[in-house]
């Protein structure tokens, strides 16, 4: 079976009142990726000015304080059709960037670093021997994929996702998302779905561009509570007699509420043996977890029960583990990280770590999936759903049918097509709020210039003073 | 005994100044040439023992007895007022020794400031606050309304760490809210209250924030010297130094700053011996006999699952190519696997290129050195992971299952056990290579392709004697 074929079974499993949709969709759809769709979503549909917008942050004004130089120090990286890998590209203009893109039609694009000098001259800098060309400036950025939670999901595995397993996604987005604003401070903040399994996310304040990559690994390992590999028993451990604020906020507010309503049926976590020894196995007291297997084992009893199996059993464990026989052995500390383990967003880490490492762009298309990388508004990433998300043959399906004459940077007409409500959404939650505070900062940045100047003046002429 | 003599005006009592140094500049110092190199020699094993004690993991209240004693048995001098500049001048030759390579530049620097750490530590609150205030450290306290306002969650982290209650005394109430960039350390360990980009550093946390100005401080003055130097002569000694160095001693001290720096670091590995080549069709062979357990599980797990997450490849990758894999078969070999997994198309479109990347033929053509244990015991594998080192990473039954297919005997077996329950890594693996080759080991294993060629050698010396 190929996995475009696991991808569509395991969507008409769960996609209850949406199936036969569905499955008009993906035979209306082919999701193949060729340079004739390309040429047309990029020719009418990329928002190329606005990336460009982005991230100039503010540098393309007019203002004596602007760096001129700041876009085209930035490195692209290219994916062409016939697997032809560039790197360190760049460009010095929206227009060069359009030019390129439309004239090469790449399946993929990166965003790199903002480096010290020009990416595509790196080589001429490279003979004055000093290390003169570094990264100087890059988003934080995470990247988080479904496929890394395959031990904990029994629904799909690999690049599989249905509506089963992708709210571990969103859980994963509302617990980084929060703890990015208020323990960190940042405001603006970009998701996007990654076009097939999973979502990126872009920090781009102006003091998140400016981390060092110690910086950023010392954030990723704030975010950090997977201590296991694959040989160890225990996935996630939560040592000392309380949890970091951090933590409690996001078990309290996301991972339990979470877990208990949703995950825990929807995954049938403690249904069949197999499914709950993992959780057993999880229990440090022995003796525990042979009680509760007795239980379990004995299916009469379960079986008369209406409650939700799973439900049941759960109860059953946090009533025995916060019994008061047990509350001195530190077995409390056990239901949270089974929590921990089975909802807690598992981070790709080299990703964030180091300043120079690629991300895809969003809107770009996926190449497997023909999906286009849309924004993913964090208030409201429960209602996001990665199946029905706009699909380069459906885009272009919309632009002949008749839409074809609106043009996708007018805001009005933008509606018309599927398209433009995740234009819309990217311009207004994030590149206005964005471009607001970075013409404040060029400003600011223009008065410590006027005052330094002045106050050179007057060194100059003491008597002006 | 008049040889080393301060030319500043020497301090009034010996008690009134700090131990911990801040190194800020070169001192203008006269150093006979045998304590040019002693001195370099003591402070090299203190710092060689940190990196020991890191790489074992050793938490920080062992850490500081560790170099306590570390410091009384190297960094001592019969003339008590000289004892502060044996320190002095042994850091700075260090300095210009360990100046020359990023790889050298990075050790010096990770085990100085852990030295710097533990000394401060050490010291008085009084002199703590003096350092802090020589390296411009602000020290503006939370005001008692902040304190407050914050308590509560200031105390669930003191709770989380195990550390006392904020509130109890005075002197527990002093937290400085700096901007979090700060203080990475502390951040990475979750061990501060964030709140809208600022830490909370309690006052028993601030060696942090002096840690990473005295590190940055450190960093740029090593990037500084060597860039100011020309390799290898003594005229690469800063000004002071060149000074107080006599013209005749130049071509003496050369080769000793060439000696000191390789003596600690050991080989690297990075190109395979001469003679050393491996194909193919033996690796199965040599990675049952050879490999020492952490190249062997990745090996193992690579040719059953069909593939291997990034940071098992890049250990594998490396330690293949030290071993002698040239890189058209490290092509091969990883394509035969990963291709059963993801077909030969992505093989070429994704994982090419890390291999070739590793191998110096891509990117900023870097030649990738193999990883040394050091780094393998330190690095922190997730979930999906399968490398790092096993006496670490592995749960008890685990690696006993993994030790037990290796052919180690049950005796040999509980006295590994007992050394990874010490947090003996390193030792736990010389004792399995004991065990496994029926040969003694006694250099210890310090990097996984010694291993294998100390292997390689027992097998061959076997070999011959029959």
């Amino acid at each position: 079976m190929t996995r475009e074929e696991v991808e569509n079974e395991t969507d008409d499993m769960l996609i209850d009142g949406t199936v036969e949709q569905q499955r008009q969709d993906d035979k209306a759809v082919p999701h193949e990726v060729n340079a004739n769709y390309l040429k047309a979503y990029y020719g009418k549909l990329f928002p190329v000015t606005d990336i460009h917008k982005w991230l100039s942050y503010g540098n393309d004004g007019k203002h004596p304080a602007c760096d001129e130089s700041y876009f085209g120090r930035r490195e692209f990286s290219f994916t062409l059709e016939n697997d032809v890998y560039l790197r360190f590209r760049s460009y010095n203009s929206a227009s060069e960037l359009e030019k390129y893109i439309k004239d090469s039609l790449p399946f993929k694009i990166d965003i790199g670093a903002v480096y010290s000098v020009d990416p595509s001259k790196r080589f001429a800098y490279a003979q004055s021997g000093d290390n003169v060309f570094t990264p100087v400036e890059r988003e934080l950025v995470f990247d988080i994929d479904i496929s890394d939670y395959d031990d904990v999901r029994y629904c799909c595995s690999g690049a599989g996702v249905c509506l089963d397993c992708w709210p571990l996604m969103t859980i994963a987005i509302k617990v980084i998302d929060t703890a990015l604003r208020d323990d960190f401070g940042f405001n603006h903040i970009l998701w996007v779905y990654s076009g097939r399994r999973g979502v990126h996310c872009w920090v781009c304040d102006a003091r998140a561009r400016r981390l060092s990559n110690e910086q950023r690994g010392a954030i990723v390992d704030y975010f950090r509570v997977y201590k296991g590999s694959e040989n160890s028993n225990k996935k996630v451990s939560l040592p000392g007699p309380a949890l970091h604020p951090f933590l409690t906020t996001s078990y309290t507010h996301f991972l339990k509420p979470f877990f208990e309503e949703k995950l825990i049926h929807s995954q049938n976590l403690l249904s069949t043996e197999e499914r709950y020894e993992k959780i057993l196995e999880m229990i440090p007291d022995e003796s525990v977890a042979s009680e509760l297997r007795g239980k379990w084992q004995d299916k009469k009893r379960s079986s008369n029960s209406k409650e939700d199996i799973n439900i049941h059993r759960w109860e059953q464990l946090k009533n025995l583990l916060q019994s008061g026989k047990h509350k001195a052995t530190g077995l409390r500390r056990c239901i949270e990280e089974i929590v921990f383990a089975y909802t807690y967003p598992r981070l790709d880490m080299e990703v964030s770590k180091h300043m120079n490492h690629l991300l895809k762009a969003p809107f770009c298309v996926h190449p497997k999936t023909g999906r286009v990388c849309v924004p993913i508004d964090p208030n409201r990433c429960e209602e996001f759903d990665p199946t029905t998300v706009p699909t380069l043959s459906g885009l272009l399906e919309e632009l002949n049918s008749g839409a074809s004459q609106m043009q996708i940077d007018s805001e009005n007409k933008s509606d018309t097509i599927s398209l433009g409500k995740s234009i819309k959404l990217f311009k207004s939650s994030f590149l206005h709020p964005l471009l607001k505070s970075c013409k404040v900062q060029v400003f600011l940045l223009q008065c410590c210039l006027f005052l330094q100047a002045f106050l050179y003046f007057c060194s100059i002429f003491p008597a002006f003073k | 005994m008049e040889i080393v003599r301060s030319q500043k005006k020497a301090p009034t009592t010996v008690d009134a100044v700090p131990i911990t140094q801040l190194y800020k500049s070169a001192p203008a110092l006269e150093v006979r040439l045998e304590d040019f190199e002693q001195f370099a020699i003591d402070r090299l094993r203190v710092l060689k023992g940190i990196s020991d004690g890191l790489s074992r993991g050793k938490k920080h209240e062992e850490m500081q007895k560790l170099v306590t004693d570390l410091l009384r048995a190297n960094m001592r001098h019969p003339d008590p007022s000289e004892v502060i500049n044996k320190d002095i001048i042994s850091h700075f030759v260090l300095r210009l020794v360990y100046c020359r390579t990023e790889d050298l530049r990075k050790w010096f620097l990770a085990n100085e400031t852990a030295l710097f750490r533990c000394r401060f530590n050490g010291e008085s609150a009084e002199v703590q606050r003096a350092l802090m205030s020589e390296l411009d450290i602000p020290h503006k306290a939370l005001t008692k309304a902040e304190f407050e306002n914050a308590r509560d969650k200031l105390s669930q982290v003191a709770r989380s760490i195990n550390q006392p209650l904020p509130g109890s005394t005075t002197a527990d109430t002093t937290f400085f809210k700096v901007p979090f960039e700060e203080v990475p350390d502390l951040v990475a360990g979750r061990r501060v209250y964030i709140h809208k980009g600022h830490a909370y550093v309690a006052m028993n946390q601030v060696v942090s924030l002096l840690v990473t100005k005295f590190r940055s401080h450190l960093s740029r003055a090593l990037v500084l010297t060597n860039r100011s130097s020309v390799p290898l002569t003594v005229v690469s000694l800063p000004r002071k130094w060149t000074s107080a160095v006599k013209e005749q001693e130049k071509d003496r001290l050369s080769p000793i700053v060439e000696a000191l720096c390789t003596s600690y670091l050991g080989p690297d590995y990075s190109q395979p011996r001469e003679l050393a080549e491996m194909s193919i069709k033996d690796i199965d062979q040599v990675a049952k006999t050879s490999f020492p357990l952490c190249m062997r599980h990745l090996f193992e797990k690579l040719r059953e699952d069909h593939h291997l997450k990034h940071g098992g490849r890049m250990q594998l990758g490396l330690f293949l190519k030290g071993v002698g894999l040239k890189l058209d078969d490290a092509l091969a070999f990883w394509k035969a696997e990963f291709s059963q997994k993801v077909g030969v198309e992505r093989f070429d479109k994704e994982y090419a290129y890390s291999i070739r990347h590793n191998y110096g033929k891509e990117g900023k053509r870097t030649d990738y050195t193999p990883y040394s244990c050091q780094k393998i015991i330190s690095s922190t594998p997730g979930v999906g992971d399968h490398h790092g080192c096993p006496y670490r990473h592995f749960s008890e039954e685990n690696l006993r299952a993994a030790l037990y297919k290796m052919g180690v005997s049950s005796r040999a077996m509980e006295d590994i056990m007992d050394k990874v329950r010490n947090r003996h890594y390193q030792l736990a693996c010389t004792l399995t290579f004991e065990a496994v080759h029926s040969s003694s080991c006694d250099a210890g294993i310090n990097h996984p392709n010694q291993y294998y060629i100390d292997s390689q050698k027992a097998l061959q010396s076997k070999v011959n004697c029959i």
